[in-house]
C-alpha cells in the first residue's frame, strides 16, 4: 500500500497526504527501518516526524519537489603550519557529524574540510592532515585492515607527522590498537588510537574531547601505540592507555576502556594539552617499518562447561587456537586429550584466562600442569584478544613452531607484565 | 486595564502549554519518577552544538558555546541510572504513560497518529545531558469545551522532563538528574482565549482532565504552563514557566499592560521622530570624578564607562510619574550580555551621578532633555557588547512590540529571556523504535476511560450531597480525587468538603499551608475522625498542628484534642476510688477534693474537669 501510494513521490518531496477526514503536509522522510511496512513517515512544519498507516482511503499529493540537500557551506579554517604536524586517520567511527535539520538526516564528517571545520580547535592545536583511508563500522574491520592501517601510519610517519591519530570505532578498537603495537617495529613517535562511545551528532558527545586528548599525546614525544579515551563518566581528562593491555569494558558508558592488569600509562587533559606518564618508554630499535602481518586462520575458544570436543576440533582446523581458559586457565580435564592431538598435529594452543584480571598459572592444579605438559603455550597475562592477535602476527611472521612458541613467550611490547600489583 | 470587555476590544489572544508531569516510571528507563534530596554522585559534562550544514551562523553559535558550558550533574542512585547520565542508549517509552498521553487525546477528541516516532530536540542549556530533550507528537487537532467555547488543541506530545535547576556558580552550572526524564504530557492550545480569566478556566479544566487519569503527579512544579499573550497591533509573546495556576491571569494582564505601553512609546517615539545612535561613547574622562562609588571602583579597576544616546526617548525609560517604561526592557537586554546593569538619564541624577555629571554627558553626547541616554560602566569589550545589545532593542522600541520569550517572575511579571525562537532544530532519535498505536489499544483506552468533569460535578453532587458549588470547586481547586478517596473510606462528605473548601482557604490566610499536607496525612486525620479520636470541630486545629511539623497522632496531642469517652474514664475513676476505698469511706463527700487531682493527672487533661468532678462524685455516693 505504502509503495504504491508513493510511486511517483521522492523522499524529500513536500507533501499532501490525507486519511480518513485528517490532512497533513510535509515532508517526506525515509521508511524508518522498524516501522510498519505501510507507515509514511512525514516531517511535519514544527519539526516532528509522524507515522502515517497507508490504508484504502488515504492519498497522496505532490505539493512541492525536494530541495537538492543544501550546498555545504564555505568552510575556511586557518592552518598553521608552524605547528605540530599531526595526521589525523580516519578509519571509520566518526569524529564529528553535520546534522541537517530540514530532515534529520545526520551525516558523518567525510572529509578534511568538513572534520577542521566542525572541530575548529584542531587548528589552534596543531597543523592537522586529515587522511580518511576507510570509514567501517569497527565490528566490520578484519585483520587485513590492520595491515592497511600499519602501512598508512607508516607512510604517514615517514612522511613528516609528528603523530598519527588513528579514528576508530570502539567496538574493536581494542584489537586493532594490538595489532599495530606488534607490527610497528622501530616506531619513535605516538600512534593513538581514539572514538567516542556517544554518537557525535549529540551535543554531549565524548567525541570531541577525545580527539583533542588523542591529538595532545600525538605532539608528545611518547613513542608507541596508545588508545586516548575518557577517564571516567566526566568531560574532564582522558587516560593514555597502552595498545596491548587496554579493553572495551563496557557497552556504553564514556569510559569503557581499560588498562588490564596494569596501571594505564598516563593522562592527559585534552583541554590543557598537559600529558602526564607513570611510564617511559624507549623508541624501538630500528628503521620505522611494518614488521610482519595477519596470519587470520586463528581462532579464539571462549571455554565454557558445554565445550564439547567437537568444538575443539573445529577451532582446531586452523594453525593456530588461543583459549580464553576458566580460572587460572583451565578447560574441562576430558578435552585435554583433543588439545593434544591439536599439537601433534603442529598447531599452536595458547591458554589465557576469560576473568582477564591476574595471570594464567597452570602449575597450581594437576589439570593445569596436564596441559603444559601437553605443549599448551601460558599467555600468561595477555588479554585473550591480544594473545589471538598476537598470534596470527606472530604465525605471519615465522614458519618454526618453535620460534613461533617461543615468540608468544616473549614481551613484545608490553603484553606481557611480570608484576601486578592489582 | 478594566473588565473583560476591555481585553476583546484590545484583541487579545491567549494560548497556553501546558506540561503535567506524570506519576509513572520514568519515560526511557526504569527509574521511579521520584524527586529525592540527595545530591548523589556528580558528573562534570560539557555540551557542543552539533554542526549544520549551514554557515557563519551555526559557527557563531559553535563559538559561543566553545566559551565553556560547564555543567555538573547530580546523580541520586536512587531515581537516576545511566540512562539520564546520557552513558546508555535509552529504553521504553513506558506503557503507562503513553497511555495516559492517549487517554488524553481520547477526552480532546484529537486525531492520534498511528505511529508515534521520537525525535531529538536540540537544547543545550545543560537541562538535558544529550543535549537533546526526547519528544513524540502523539495527536493533534483536538479540541476542548470550555463554558460553552471551543478551545483548539493543535497539538499533544509525550516528551521527557528536564533535568532540576540547583544551582549556578562560577560559570558552572548544576543540575540534579533527578527530575530528568519524569514523562510529561504537553498540550498547547490555540490562542482561542481572549481574556484572563478564560485563560486560568482552560488551564484548571485541563488540569482536571489530568487529574482525572489518576495517574499524574500533584504539588507545586509538576504542572507547568507557558502562556502566548499578543494583543492588536502588539506582537507574540511567550512567558515561560508558570508554576501558579491562580497567577494566569495577572501574568496576561501584565503582558497586555506592558505591551500597550511599549505600543503608546512607540506612538510618542514616531511623533518625536526619534532616533537610536549606533554610536558609543567612551566617557570614562568626564566620569573620572563622579560621586558614583561604583563608578570609581570600577574605575580604579581598568574599567570605562560608556555611553549611548536615544534621541527623541527623554521620559520612556522611565515615566513622568516615574513608572518603569523602556528602561527595564534596555537592562534586561544589556544582561544578557553578563553586565550587572545599566544607567539611563531618565532615572539621572541618582546613585551619585549628580546634576553636572547628567549635563557634562549630554554635552558631551550633543543631546538635550528631550533625549535620553544610557551609561555602562564595565570593561570596554563587555560595555561594547552590552550597549549594542541596547541600541537593538531601543530599535525594536521604534516599532513597538518585538516578539520575544520571557521568563514568569513569582510577583506576576516577566523578564526578557531571548528573542521568540524559530523553528525547533530536531532530528530522529533513532535509539527508540516507533512506537504503532494500535485500534485494540485505543478501544480499551475508550473503554477505561475516565468520567469527564461535567460528568462528574453531577455525580458528586448526587452521591454526596453536595450543592453545585461545592462539587464545582471541589473540582476546579483540585480536590476532586482526593475528596473522593477520602469519602469512599471514611463517609463524611461535607466535612470532607468543607475542609477543603473552607477550612482550607481560612488556614491560608493566616499564613498556615494546609497544601503541603500529604494525602496520607489527610487520610490519617479523617481515619483517626472516624474512630472518634477526636471531634470534627478540631480539625482546623489539628492541620495548623501538622502544617507546623507534627504528625497527626502528635497534633491531636498537643492540640489536646484527644476525646476519652465516658465510660474510660468512669473505670478509670473507679479504679482509683476502690484503690483508695478506706480514706473515701473516712471522708465520704469531703474526698472529692483531694482525689479530682489525681483523677486529673492520670488522664492528663484528655477530659473534661466538670464531666470527670460529676463522674467522681457519682462514684464515691455509689460507695458510701
Amino acid at each position: 500500500m505504502r509503495e504504491k501510494l508513493l510511486d511517483e513521490v521522492e523522499v524529500g518531496d513536500r507533501l499532501k497526504i490525507e486519511k480518513k477526514d485528517q490532512g497533513y503536509e510535509g515532508i517526506l522522510m525515509p521508511h524508518h527501518h522498524f516501522s510498519d511496512d505501510d507507515v509514511i513517515t512525514l516531517k511535519l512544519d514544527n519539526g516532528y516526524n509522524i507515522g502515517i498507516k497507508a490504508d484504502e482511503t488515504t492519498q497522496v499529493d505532490l505539493l512541492k519537489e525536494g530541495e537538492e540537500r543544501p550546498e555545504k557551506a564555505e568552510k575556511e579554517v586557518d592552518i598553521d603550519e608552524s605547528k605540530p604536524k599531526v595526521s589525523i586517520l580516519g578509519t571509520g567511527g566518526t569524529i564529528a557529524s553535520y546534522v541537517e535539520y530540514r530532515t534529520g538526516a545526520v551525516h558523518p564528517a567525510q572529509d578534511e574540510e568538513d572534520v577542521l571545520y566542525s572541530n575548529p580547535e584542531i587548528a589552534e592545536r596543531c597543523d592537522p592532515e586529515v587522511d580518511i583511508l576507510f570509514s567501517k563500522l569497527s565490528e566490520d574491520l578484519v585483520p587485513g585492515d590492520w595491515v592497511k592501517i600499519a602501512d598508512r601510519v607508516v607512510e604517514l610517519l615517514e612522511g613528516g607527522s609528528e603523530g598519527v591519530v588513528i579514528s576508530h570505532g570502539t567496538d574493536t578498537m581494542g584489537y586493532t590498537a594490538a595489532a599495530l603495537s606488534f607490527m610497528l617495529s622501530g616506531l619513535s613517535r605516538p600512534v593513538v588510537l581514539v572514538g567516542s562511545q556517544r554518537s557525535s551528532d549529540r551535543p554531549s558527545s565524548d567525541a570531541h574531547l577525545n580527539l583533542l586528548g588523542a591529538i595532545e599525546v600525538a605532539k608528545s614525544d611518547i613513542p608507541g601505540v596508545f588508545v586516548v579515551m575518557h577517564d571516567s563518566m566526566s568531560d574532564d581528562r582522558c587516560m593514555i592507555h597502552k595498545g596491548t593491555k587496554v579493553r572495551k569494558m563496557h557497552t556504553s558508558r564514556r569510559d569503557a576502556f581499560e588498562s588490564i592488569n596494569e596501571e594505564p600509562v598516563g593522562m592527559v587533559d585534552p583541554r590543557t594539552g598537559e600529558v602526564e606518564l607513570d611510564q617511559e618508554f624507549e623508541p624501538g630499535k630500528g628503521e620505522l617499518r611494518r614488521k610482519g602481518g595477519m596470519e587470520d586462520e586463528v581462532s579464539l575458544l571462549y571455554a565454557n562447561p558445554g565445550t564439547s570436543a567437537e568444538e575443539i576440533r573445529t577451532a582446531g582446523e586452523k594453525k593456530g587456537l588461543v583459549i580464553a581458559g576458566t580460572g587460572l586457565g583451565h578447560i574441562r580435564t576430558e578435552l585435554i586429550p583433543e588439545l593434544e592431538k591439536l599439537i601433534d598435529e603442529g598447531k599452536l594452543v595458547v591458554m589465557t584466562s576469560q576473568c582477564l584480571n591476574g595471570t594464567v598459572n597452570d602449575l597450581v592444579y594437576s589439570a593445569g600442569r596436564e596441559l603444559l605438559e601437553i605443549g599448551v603455550i601460558s599467555g600468561e597475562d595477555m588479554l585473550p584478544e591480544t594473545a589471538l592477535v598476537k598470534l596470527m602476527w606472530a604465525l605471519s611472521l615465522e614458519e618454526d613452531i618453535e620460534e613461533i612458541e617461543n615468540l608468544m613467550k616473549e614481551n613484545v611490547v608490553g603484553e606481557i607484565t611480570d608484576r601486578r600489583v592489582r | 486595564m478594566g473588565g473583560e470587555k476591555d481585553h476583546e476590544d484590545i484583541g487579545l489572544k491567549v494560548g497556553l502549554e501546558i506540561h503535567q508531569q506524570l506519576n509513572t516510571d520514568k519515560l526511557f528507563c526504569g527509574c521511579p519518577s521520584e524527586m529525592v534530596e540527595d545530591e548523589g554522585k556528580t558528573v562534570l559534562r560539557n555540551l557542543r552544538p552539533t554542526a549544520s550544514e549551514l554557515g557563519e551562523v551555526d559557527r557563531a553559535a559553535l563559538m559561543e558555546a566553545q566559551k565553556g558550558l560547564k555543567f555538573r550533574y547530580q546523580a541520586p542512585e536512587r531515581s537516576t541510572c545511566l540512562v539520564e547520565l546520557d552513558e546508555e542508549p535509552p529504553s521504553g517509552p513506558d506503557q503507562e504513560a503513553l497511555d495516559v498521553a492517549l487517554t488524553m487525546a481520547l477526552y480532546m477528541d484529537a486525531n492520534i497518529m498511528d505511529e508515534i516516532q521520537f525525535m531529538r530536540k536540540i537544547v543545550i542549556d545543560g537541562s538535558n545531558t544529550a543535549g537533546f530533550q526526547r519528544t513524540g507528537l502523539i495527536a493533534m487537532n483536538g479540541s476542548l469545551e470550555v463554558n460553552g467555547k471551543e478551545i483548539g488543541i493543535p497539538t499533544m506530545c509525550l516528551e521527557e522532563d528536564a533535568a532540576r535547576s540547583i544551582d549556578e556558580k562560577d560559570g558552572e552550572k548544576v543540575y540534579r538528574l533527578d527530575r530528568l526524564g519524569i514523562p510529561l504530557v504537553e498540550i498547547a492550545t490555540d490562542p482561542d482565549m481572549t481574556s484572563p480569566e478564560e485563560a486560568k478556566e482552560v488551564a484548571q479544566t485541563i488540569g482536571g482532565l489530568f487529574r482525572g487519569t489518576r495517574k499524574v503527579k500533584r504539588g507545586i512544579g509538576s504542572i507547568r504552563e507557558d502562556l502566548n499573550v499578543s494583543i492588536e497591533d502588539g506582537a507574540r509573546v511567550e512567558m515561560k514557566g508558570v508554576q501558579e495556576l491562580n497567577m494566569l491571569p495577572e501574568y496576561v494582564k501584565k503582558e497586555v499592560e506592558r505591551q500597550l505601553s511599549l505600543l503608546d512609546i512607540e506612538e510618542v517615539l514616531e511623533e518625536r521622530d526619534a532616533e537610536v545612535e549606533d554610536e558609543i561613547y567612551d566617557v570614562t574622562e568626564e566620569m573620572e570624578d563622579s560621586e558614583s562609588g561604583l563608578i570609581q571602583s570600577n574605575i580604579e579597576k581598568g574599567k570605562g564607562v560608556y555611553a549611548l544616546s536615544l534621541r527623541g526617548f527623554s521620559r520612556q525609560l522611565r515615566g513622568e510619574d516615574n513608572e518603569p517604561l523602556l528602561g527595564p526592557e534596555l537592562a534586561q537586554y544589556a544582561r544578557k550580555t553578563g553586565v550587572a546593569g545599566i544607567f539611563h538619564s531618565d532615572e539621572l541624577p541618582k546613585y551619585g551621578i549628580t546634576k553636572e555629571k547628567v549635563e557634562d554627558i549630554e554635552e558631551r553626547l550633543q543631546i538635550d532633555e528631550k533625549d535620553a541616554f544610557v551609561l555602562v560602566t564595565e570593561s570596554e569589550e563587555n560595555a561594547r557588547e552590552a550597549l549594542e545589545r541596547v541600541i537593538e532593542r531601543a530599535n525594536m522600541a521604534l516599532k513597538g512590540v518585538p516578539e520575544e520569550t520571557r521568563q514568569a517572575k513569582p510577583d506576576g511579571t516577566s523578564v526578557f529571556l531571548r528573542p521568540l525562537s524559530g523553528e525547533a532544530r530536531m532530528y530522529p532519535e533513532t535509539d527508540i523504535s516507533p512506537e504503532e498505536i494500535d485500534q485494540s489499544r485505543l478501544e480499551r483506552l475508550e473503554e477505561e476511560l475516565p468520567e469527564r468533569p461535567d460528568e462528574k460535578i453531577e455525580r458528586f453532587q448526587e452521591e454526596y450531597d453536595l450543592n453545585e458549588q461545592q462539587s464545582e470547586q471541589l473540582f476546579k481547586k483540585g480536590y476532586d480525587v482526593l475528596f473522593e478517596k477520602i469519602v469512599e473510606k471514611y463517609g463524611k462528605a461535607s466535612v470532607v468538603a468543607d475542609t477543603f473548601l473552607q477550612t482550607y482557604p481560612d488556614l491560608k490566610k493566616d499564613g498556615y499551608e494546609p497544601g503541603k499536607v500529604g494525602e496520607d496525612k489527610l487520610l490519617e486525620i479523617f481515619r483517626r475522625l472516624d474512630s472518634k479520636e477526636f471531634a470534627k470541630e478540631g480539625i482546623s486545629e489539628l492541620l495548623k498542628e501538622i502544617c507546623e511539623g507534627r504528625s497527626v497522632e502528635e497534633g491531636i496531642e498537643s492540640a489536646g484534642l484527644k476525646t476519652v469517652d465516658e465510660g474510660e474514664i468512669r473505670e478509670k475513676i473507679s479504679e482509683i476510688v476502690e484503690d483508695r476505698i478506706d480514706f473515701v469511706k473516712e471522708r465520704e463527700m469531703g474526698a472529692v477534693g483531694p482525689l479530682m487531682g489525681v483523677v486529673m493527672e492520670d488522664l492528663k487533661g484528655k477530659a473534661d474537669g466538670e464531666k470527670v468532678s460529676k463522674i467522681l462524685r457519682e462514684e464515691i455516693q455509689k460507695r458510701i
